[in-house]
């Protein structure tokens, strides 16, 4: 029963985020600076979830160190995607980079 | 010629939609891993099998998902798990409003689809899809495609997971989700050909380290707006530099 209301509450909550504003759309004005504004919500939003899930593995501690292996794949992935602009080589690498870091910390 | 010629081949619905499908292949292998630790996360954190299904076919929204697993092994209330998913989710909401714009005219059964669809990845590839100059009216197509196999593989993957992740020794300490930092990585990298989206990266990224350890992920929505704002004061003062100079 309460799983139901779990899912439930958290369904409707999400669906009214993400529908509120373009069932509406047919109604609704946006001005240049706003427009000029939602240009820096996707790069801002990616490195707010990503930044601190690399840097802070542990979920309070900052990491800056060889031994951290999420930093060492983000570097991998930063790196392979400056280099070749693509999108799957960058994913495939960067989590093969930070499967196989771990595995060599383990070992030592 | 050629650009009349590209956005003719793209005009049709279907091959929109299958433009649409290519595109997101990179983001669905990054969401595989994903999907399957939630599977293999799930029970032991107290969802039922029909509970972590339903969870994936009427949320669908990996992040959140994952946020409530912590909270519900930690015996969190839940009118506080709803509250952080709608913290945790109110990105979208910036999203939707980027959206705006592009889906105004659409029927309102197209509007519910796009907004119950809307996540991370899909975004990330139509935005690109909506930019692209040509005057296709099918763009929503694109969406569809994208959106369709995100929403499957998603379902397919908690599934996998349920059934099989029992398999996996210590499923947990693997660190799968380190596939979302990842394709994070690949989604934002392209954004940083300017100096007002360099800035919003960094400051965006320290902000939200420094405000990690607030409540209800409300350094989330900290961290982007300061974000946002740092990006578009740069675009200011370049602006006026180049009407000084």
């Amino acid at each position: 029963m309460s799983e139901l209301f779990l899912i439930g509450g958290m369904a409707l909550v999400t669906f009214l985020i993400r529908y509120g504003l373009i069932g509406m759309s047919g109604r609704l004005k946006l001005s240049p600076s706003v427009i000029q504004m939602l240009c820096y919500v996707p790069p801002a939003v990616l490195t707010a979830l990503a930044a601190p899930a690399i840097l802070m593995p542990s979920g309070d501690q900052l990491m800056l160190s060889y031994t951290n292996a999420h930093l060492v794949g983000a570097v991998t992935a930063i790196l392979v995607s400056c280099w070749t602009k693509n999108l799957l080589l960058t994913i495939v690498l960067g989590m093969l980079t930070f499967l196989g870091w771990q595995w060599l910390l383990q070992l030592i | 010629m050629t650009r009349l010629f590209r956005s003719q081949t793209f005009s049709t619905p279907l091959s929109e939609l299958l433009a649409g499908s290519r595109a997101v292949v990179p983001l669905v292998v990054g969401a595989i891993p994903l999907g399957i630790i939630f599977g293999t996360l799930a029970p032991s954190s107290g969802l039922s099998f029909a509970g972590t299904l339903a969870m994936s076919a009427f949320v669908f929204a990996g992040s959140a998902q994952f946020i409530v697993l912590g909270l519900l092994a930690t015996k969190t209330a839940l009118p506080l798990i709803v509250l952080t998913t709608f913290v945790v989710n109110l990105r979208h909401l910036l999203y939707a409003i980027s959206l705006v714009p592009h889906v105004r005219h659409l029927p309102q059964r197209w509007k519910i689809l796009i907004g119950f669809w809307l996540t991370d990845e899909s975004f990330a590839v139509a935005s690109v899809r909506y930019n692209q100059k040509d005057s296709s009216p099918n763009k929503h197509w694109y969406y569809f495609g994208a959106a369709l196999l995100m929403y499957g593989n998603w379902q397919l993957c908690t599934l996998v997971g349920l059934s099989f992740g029992q398999l996996l020794p210590n499923a947990a300490s693997w660190r799968l989700d380190f596939a979302m930092s990842v394709t994070f990585i690949g989604m934002i990298i392209p954004y940083l050909i300017t100096q007002p989206m360099v800035v919003t990266v960094i400051v965006a990224g320290i902000v939200a380290v420094w405000t990690h350890t607030l409540a209800h992920q409300l350094g989330l929505l900290v961290a982007v707006l300061a974000g946002i704002l740092a990006g578009v004061g740069t675009e200011r003062i370049q602006s006026k530099r180049w009407r000084n100079e």
